[in-house]
């Protein structure tokens, strides 16, 4: 432990100047920051926000929202981009955003409303040199400061459905655990096909963004009852389970496949066998049984809470009911 | 020159000259000083955990390569995840070159330690328990390294498991010596892996104790080169208690060695004892499937000369009575479904349902003693094992 604190603790040395008068934070973002290998101790370090308490974020981050977002026992996410001066990012069709290094992906994760909203955590992803860094950021109880939470920590919080849960604010290795493909730490959420064509479009109109993407087919909103039952079940299955379940991530060896642009209908988990389910399956014989919600494991693990049942492992203490009632829909409506 | 040699010699040893010992102690605040040691680890670090008994609740992860986390003993260091409130294992490791040794798990709400895409591992005298034995509730898999290349399992203990105690999954390179897997569903599984070997354990009490498996569906598949050799596989008598769906649900109590599909296994030397369905299985994959890439026969399985004992005399098969009966109150020690290519040692008893086509079921079951040819020539033993670098860790 000796070393590694040690280095932390000089990264806080090279930066005390700025910090030595108390909770002021710089007016600019600090790219040496974002790009340097510490492991910032403080959220403010960073400059992403013009107050500690980081509700004015500064001028240089993009805000943005997602077509369907990842469900986080029903937080409310502020999600900001922060691309440094200069920089541009890339297209990979209707995928991920290439991003350039020095690029922040910055989400705090929020309960309550209006004045009582208190953020719980704030995660960063940033690109940096040898590749992307995840680090969790922990709120205190006043509000006024961030502080790093390597080892996660659990907080009790009342969700939006008034349930009384011990949250699950995820240690470092458990943001790689979601965000990790072939190895590699990746964002998720930003792929141009889950975002709205305006936003992009502003990107593009402030060079921060090289083109306009090309979205065959867009992910819908998966609470917009306009869209099919299928696009919305689909849009939430890529957002919600894919980032493992797919060639690669962290659940590749199940050889269920939750992609979005997946049309195999037995690696989405039709008629297919669990491979390491345990008792998980819940004694049921397929992810998925047309037809039969009641016998299709994956209702089964999005309707539980308990830990090596619920499914994703990670990210919930809760049960998303309204997720649980699509895929149930989903799976009523399927061809037998 | 002599530079280059030195710093070559580093590399090749890997020695950990600059690494740090990291001491964590039992008491408050263990999974954050745990896991935050877990992650601020260098490669080449090791990380100490002093005997005790270790309250955590959530499962802890390792993704830096080349740490070593050791404990005081396996009944010295415990880490108790009876209140685990998240996470599918206990422990995830998920980087090249780590060896877990000297600790135990106890009750972890799902498996107990998971290591995916996680090279060159070593599992050394790791103990994994679920204290209220038998139960469907209790986590899937004890020991669970899967999409590795090089595996070495040695010394360790595993009981109460609801799906295999020890489970290497789509794996190569592999070997699983000196350990106990008692009270699972399936004590010792190898799963759609390559070139292991299964040497030296204790199979007991467990519903089936040695299985090695080739399933369709998953991303790595074409099982084979897998040796048994030498175990003790004792009154695997347990009735199953797999939660239903999952492939060992299928496992019938009383199971002592099940090969199902795969290519090129040898099975000699081991001791078979009150195993009462059947001391040694050979079938295809029972049930239907649209892999193109799978083959669901067991191709060039070997029976070599093995230590029978009581066994067969209570199978949990359709039609028990009849064929005890007919057998003349046991089942002979070999049990093949009649399909793929089977090879026994002069001298080996065996029945045959003499299946005719795989994924059929067993309503055209035409009991028969058996009657396999001998092996051709020696079974090719070459590069089946752990790499001899992983023995060197625990030396």
């Amino acid at each position: 432990m000796k070393r590694s604190l040690a280095l932390l603790a000089a990264s806080a040395l090279a930066l005390g100047g700025s910090f030595a008068a108390g909770p002021t934070v710089p007016q600019t973002v600090n790219d040496s920051v974002v790009t340097g290998d510490a492991m910032p101790r403080n959220l403010g370090e960073y400059g992403f926000f013009l107050d500690p308490a980081a509700r004015l974020p500064s001028a240089a981050l993009v805000p943005y929202e997602l077509n369907t977002p990842l469900w986080s026992d029903g937080a409310d996410k502020l999600r900001y981009l922060y691309v440094p001066e200069g920089a541009v990012i890339e297209t990979d069709g209707d995928g991920l955003l290439q991003f350039p290094v020095g690029t922040a992906i910055i989400k705090t994760f929020a309960f309550g409303e209006g004045d009582d909203q208190r953020y719980i955590e704030t995660r960063v992803l940033l690109n940096r040199a040898d590749g992307w860094t995840a680090l969790p950021y922990r709120w205190n109880e006043e509000q006024t400061q961030a502080r790093l939470a390597l080892a996660g920590a659990r907080v009790p919080i009342t969700t939006p459905d008034g349930e009384e849960i011990s949250y699950r604010i995820p240690n470092k290795n458990q943001c790689k655990s979601c965000h990790s493909l072939d190895d590699a730490v990746l964002p998720i959420g930003p792929k141009a096909r889950n975002m709205a064509p305006e936003l992009l479009a502003l990107l593009v109109a402030d060079g921060r963004l090289a083109a306009m993407p090309q979205i065959p087919r867009a992910l819908p909103s998966w609470s917009d009852e306009a869209a099919s039952t299928e696009a919305r079940a689909r849009a939430y299955l890529d957002v919600n389970c894919a980032h493992c379940h797919q060639p690669g991530g962290g659940a590749s060896n199940s050889g269920l496949d939750l992609r979005w642009e997946q049309d195999d209908l037995f690696a989405l988990g039709v008629n297919k066998p669990p491979v390491a389910a345990g008792r998980g399956a819940g004694g049921l014989l397929v992810s998925v049984e047309p037809g039969d919600p009641d016998a299709s494991i994956l209702v089964h693990r999005m309707n539980s809470a308990e830990p090596g049942v619920a499914m994703p492992e990670l990210g919930r203490s809760t049960i998303d009911h309204d997720a649980v009632t699509l895929m149930r829909d989903w799976i009523t409506e399927m061809d037998q | 020159m002599i530079r280059i040699t030195a710093a070559a010699l580093l590399l090749a040893t890997s020695a950990p000259v600059f690494a740090e010992t990291h001491n964590i102690a039992p008491g408050e605040g263990a999974q954050e000083r745990l896991q935050e040691a877990l992650i601020l680890a260098e490669p080449g670090d090791e990380i100490v955990l002093e005997a005790g008994h270790y309250v955590l609740t959530d499962g802890l992860s390792l993704d830096v390569d080349n740490v070593t986390m050791r404990g005081a003993g396996m009944d010295g260091t415990v880490l108790d995840f009876t209140t685990q409130a998240g996470s599918g294992e206990g422990l995830l490791v998920t980087s090249d070159n780590v060896t877990l040794r000297d600790f135990a798990l106890e009750n972890p709400q799902g498996d107990g330690i998971k290591s995916k895409g996680a090279d060159n591992i070593v599992y050394y005298r790791i103990r994994v328990t679920w204290t209220n034995g038998p139960d469907a509730g209790n986590g899937a898999y004890g020991i669970y390294p899967v999409e590795s290349t090089g595996v070495l399992i040695d010394g360790a203990k595993v009981t109460g498991a609801s799906d295999a105690g020890i489970y290497v999954g789509q794996s190569n390179l592999i070997t699983v010596r000196n350990s106990i897997a008692e009270a699972n569903v399936a004590g010792i599984e190898i799963e759609n892996s390559r070139n292991a070997l299964v040497e030296h354990n204790i199979a007991t009490r467990n519903t089936g104790g040695i299985l090695i498996f080739d399933l369709p569906g998953l991303p790595v598949m074409g099982g084979g080169n897998v040796i048994v050799a030498n175990n003790l596989v004792v009154a695997n008598d347990t009735a199953n208690f797999a939660p239903p769906g999952n492939i060992v649900a299928g496992v019938r109590r009383g199971t002592g060695i099940m090969v199902m599909a795969n290519e090129a296994v040898l099975i000699e030397n081991n001791i078979l004892q009150h195993n009462p369905t059947a001391p040694i299985m050979v079938v295809a994959y029972t049930q239907q499937f649209e892999d193109e890439r799978y083959n669901p026969l067991p191709r060039e399985v070997v029976i070599g000369a093995n230590n029978y004992g009581v066994g067969g005399d209570d199978p949990q098969l359709d039609g028990a009575e009849m064929l005890v009966a007919a057998f003349g109150g046991a089942l002979p020690p070999v049990m093949w479904d009649g399909l793929g290519s089977l090879y026994t040692v002069p001298g080996t008893a065996g029945w045959s349902m003499n299946l005719t086509e795989q994924g059929a079921g067993l309503d055209n079951v035409q009991p028969s003693p058996l009657s396999a040819p001998a092996p051709a020539g020696e079974f090719n033993r070459e590069g089946i094992g752990a790499p001899a670098e992983l023995d060197a860790r625990i030396l």
